[in-house]
């Protein structure tokens, strides 16, 4: 009981936090932000400029009046916060704040400018891509009780072979299968060290990591450096949807992408089916809730697992062959920047599902275009430093969030049959 | 660091070894010996070599299955002894050029001492927290941070005698990489934040300030475009005791810091807190310890290694901060506390052959042309067949007792 009353006191004080927190952005947008601004209106431009059918007109606001709103807006979400406890949702009610801080930003950052909002949030879905994938790839071997540190192996290792097919054979659908292969080879090694020799999960994710930085390092000095032709992947390029993509604004935004965004929303929505709606997404579950018990009723826990983290590594080998096949025009030694380990924290900050990953994946990719977008303004902040905007997004996040997630209970822990 | 300014003279060690707290028995110096030979001796050393073994093995696999002279030999259609003696001249070739280049004359050594100097600091950044069931991936972040710091201290300060500026950049190194090794560490301890995310992003960060930091004129060189900060001054280079060679003081400091994590692992009070919150949580805070603040305890003392390794090396062989002169050491780091199996000795001796196999590795890239990225595959499948021993059972049908499963680190609940 008493612990009971001291869980509620801190989660009272946590709000509280929460509530003055929220007050003090909700102060700084007009203290950061209004003092050199007299007058300006910044120009959003919601058209893509490729042809679209019915063509909307610019948004234009006076910045000022904006920014005031926008802060009165964070101000009342904060005092709401102090009057009427949200409870649980508080945190939900930070990052509305935190959103709205956000739109401010680039509001201020506008001023005098003209940003199209249709390459901003185009920019973030395609950057969303590997992220997803990778996530994806996170959920399906956590689900089953494997840790998937490797995600930014399985990554390079597909980015790299990807490149590397693709430019062979002339082909980005091969590409795409090398990748896949590769991501796949990765998978079947952390399953091998992991379930069959019972190594420590996150070391050997560790490991595969550094395997795959020093082979695909090691072969790109030895091999791509002096064959270019092996490393000029054929790639997929942009394939607007017949009919959707004439829809305004939606239309520009997600139907006017490349392959592997479409392929990012159909494994979304096929995978949280399968996860959570069929037999084989129950058994995968059990396998990582309760192996004994799925045991006893007849489940091959080893090779579920087997199956989940290989399938996964798949899935991260497709998140690679974005790098090569749509991102960059060759691979490059370790060109994934640590876009592994993001997709863990969305995989975390999603709990564990395909679509709460891929709408992590999709803030993410916003905070990537976002810092891309500012560095083209003449914003008066080091581009260098926006670009760590995501990694310091990831760790707010995670910092926020992590602590109360409910995890795969046999997370991380080896199954010995008894 | 409470010892005198690391002397010269190896001579003196035994000196150093009773001033930085460490009692001046010599039941105590051997015992030391003992567990530094245990380590390299132990149980697991048959299994450690054979780990080393099928490395080299396999990376000359990869070798040959990249170098040119032997895939011409396959295209052109010479016969199978010609392909495998192109084959085994490249392999002889980088692997004598490997072991000249880290053991072979005084200045191979001395390079050797130099690399060995950083891993030992980072993998006691590892090591120290494996301990209390936490796994640093932010090495590099805290190098950054200490070179930074360590650095700026440095050139900027200016007018100071050896004795006085040179102690002083290594304690601000020692207090840039505490505060990057902290903030992990209090975001688990307060919510619960997973430090294998925290630290990598960190990383990352820490990358983008530095650069972003290279160009600002606080650093950069007046009237330069390129990001390289100014270089250190004199009085606040770590001294080279041999004219000719790169090898400097640093791989004292290294041993010293050693020393004093072994005496706070093993004979402090927050030491035996540190080991109890690894072994058992729960049973840990049964006993009435606070399992958060070891965890910060733990991961500031690795920040504060992980920043002496970047203050050695901004201080010692670089003299100046460039982007990217951290690339891979946390990665190293782990590489080294894996290898000496979480134990203090045992680091310095993984620290000590990683640092051969890097000097050599460069020696190799420079006369033989197969590139340096080739330790690195090693050094991977090192810990591939250290962290899953019946791997190398397996292999090599060898009987030994079965070692407990290598569980070091924890899920994402704990």
């Amino acid at each position: 009981m008493s612990t009971q009353v001291v869980s509620a006191g801190a989660a009272r004080r946590r709000e509280r936090r929460f509530a003055l927190f929220t007050l003090l952005l909700g102060a700084a947008v007009p203290l950061l932000f209004l003092r050199g601004a007299t007058g300006g209106i910044a120009t959003f431009v919601l058209n893509d400029a490729r042809g679209e059918r019915f063509l909307l007109p610019d948004l234009v606001i006076p910045v000022d009046l904006t920014l005031v709103l926008l802060s009165a807006a964070i101000v009342a979400v904060g005092v709401l916060q102090l009057v009427r406890p949200v409870g649980r949702r508080a945190p939900l009610a930070v990052g509305a704040a935190g959103g709205l801080f956000v739109v401010a930003v680039l509001v201020w950052a506008t001023t005098g400018a003209s940003v199209s909002l249709v390459a901003l949030l185009r920019g973030a879905l395609f950057a969303s891509v590997p992220i997803a994938f990778g996530a994806m790839a996170g959920v399906l071997s956590e689900r089953a009780g494997v840790i998937n540190i490797a995600i930014e192996g399985q990554f390079l290792a597909g980015a790299f072979t990807a490149a590397v097919v693709a430019s062979v054979l002339g082909s980005a659908w091969f590409g795409l299968l090398g990748g896949i292969a590769a991501g796949a080879l990765i998978g079947v090694m952390l399953a091998g060290l992991t379930i069959r020799f019972q190594a420590d999960q996150i070391v050997s994710g560790v490991v595969l990591i550094v395997l795959a930085t020093g082979v695909t390092s090691f072969l790109t000095s030895q091999l791509l450096a002096s064959n270019t032709a092996w490393n000029s992947p054929v790639r997929f390029i942009a394939a607007p949807l017949p009919l959707l993509s004439d829809l305004p604004l939606i239309g520009s935004i997600v139907f006017r992408q490349t392959f592997l965004v479409y392929l990012m929303i159909v494994m979304v929505i096929v995978l949280q089916f399968a996860l959570f709606r069929t037999r084989w997404g129950l058994r995968l579950r059990s396998v990582g809730e309760h192996p004994a018990a799925a045991d006893t009723v007849g489940i091959d826990v080893l090779r579920t697992r087997y199956r989940a983290v290989v399938l996964g590594g798949m899935l991260a080998g497709i998140g690679g062959s974005w790098f090569t096949l749509e991102a960059a025009s060759q691979f490059s030694k370790e060109m994934t920047g640590g876009r592994g380990f993001i997709a863990l924290a969305a995989m975390l900050v999603g709990r564990y599902s395909p679509v709460g990953a891929m709408s992590a994946a999709l803030l993410f990719g916003f905070a990537d275009s976002l810092a891309t977008t500012l560095q083209r303004l003449p914003v008066p902040l080091p581009s260098t430093l926006l670009r760590a905007t995501p990694y310091v997004i990831t760790l707010l996040v995670v910092a926020g969030l992590v602590g109360r997630l409910r995890v795969p209970a046999a997370d991380g822990k080896p199954y010995v049959k008894q | 660091m409470s010892g005198p300014d690391a002397s010269p003279d190896p001579a003196l060690d035994p000196a150093v070894v009773s001033d930085s707290g460490v009692e001046p028995s010599d039941g105590d110096a051997s015992r030391l010996t003992q567990r530094i030979v245990g380590a390299i001796t132990g149980a697991d050393v048959r299994l450690t070599v054979l780990a080393l073994v099928a490395a080299l093995v396999v990376g000359a696999l990869f070798l040959v299955l990249s170098d040119t002279r032997t895939l011409d030999a396959v295209t052109s259609g010479a016969g199978l002894g010609a392909v495998l003696q192109a084959a085994a001249r490249s392999v002889s070739r980088a692997y004598s050029a490997l072991l000249q280049g880290s053991l072979g004359s005084p200045g191979a050594i001395s390079e050797t001492l130099v690399a060995a100097t950083v891993l030992i600091l980072t993998g006691l950044a590892v090591t120290i927290p494996l301990r209390a069931g936490l796994f640093n991936i932010g090495g590099e972040g805290q190098v950054i941070a200490g070179g930074l710091a360590g650095g700026y201290v440095g050139f900027a300060v200016e007018g100071l005698p050896l004795a006085v500026h040179l102690p002083l950049a290594i304690v601000a190194a020692l207090l840039g990489g505490a505060v990057i090794g902290w903030i992990p560490g209090v975001l688990k301890a307060r919510t619960g934040a997973h430090e294998v995310i925290s630290t990598i992003m960190l990383n990352n960060t820490l990358n983008f300030v530095a650069i972003w930091l290279l160009t600002t004129t606080l650093f950069q060189i007046p009237g330069r475009a390129d990001p390289i900060s100014r270089d250190i001054l004199d009085t606040a280079r770590l001294p080279r005791p041999f004219t000719g060679l790169r090898v400097d003081v640093g791989i004292i400091l290294a041993l010293l810091v050693a020393i004093v994590v072994l005496w706070l692992l093993d004979r402090s009070t927050i030491g035996f807190e540190l080991n109890a919150v690894g072994a058992n949580p729960s049973a840990a805070t049964a006993a009435g310890m606070a399992v958060g603040t070891a965890t910060m305890r733990a991961m500031t003392f690795a920040g504060v290694a992980g920043g002496l390794a970047g203050g050695a090396l901004i201080l010692g062989v670089q003299g100046r901060i460039t982007p990217g002169f951290s690339a891979g050491l946390g990665f190293d780091g782990i590489t080294v506390a894996l290898l000496g199996r979480g134990t203090v000795g045992g680091t310095v001796a993984a620290g000590l052959l990683l640092g051969a196999l890097k000097a050599g590795g460069r020696a190799m890239q420079a006369r033989s042309g197969t590139s340096l990225d080739l330790v690195v595959v090693i050094q991977a499948l090192i810990i591939v067949f250290i962290a899953a021993p019946g791997l190398v059972r397996a292999i090599f049908r060898v009987r030994t007792e079965p070692t407990s499963t290598t569980s070091i680190s924890q899920g994402w609940g704990a």
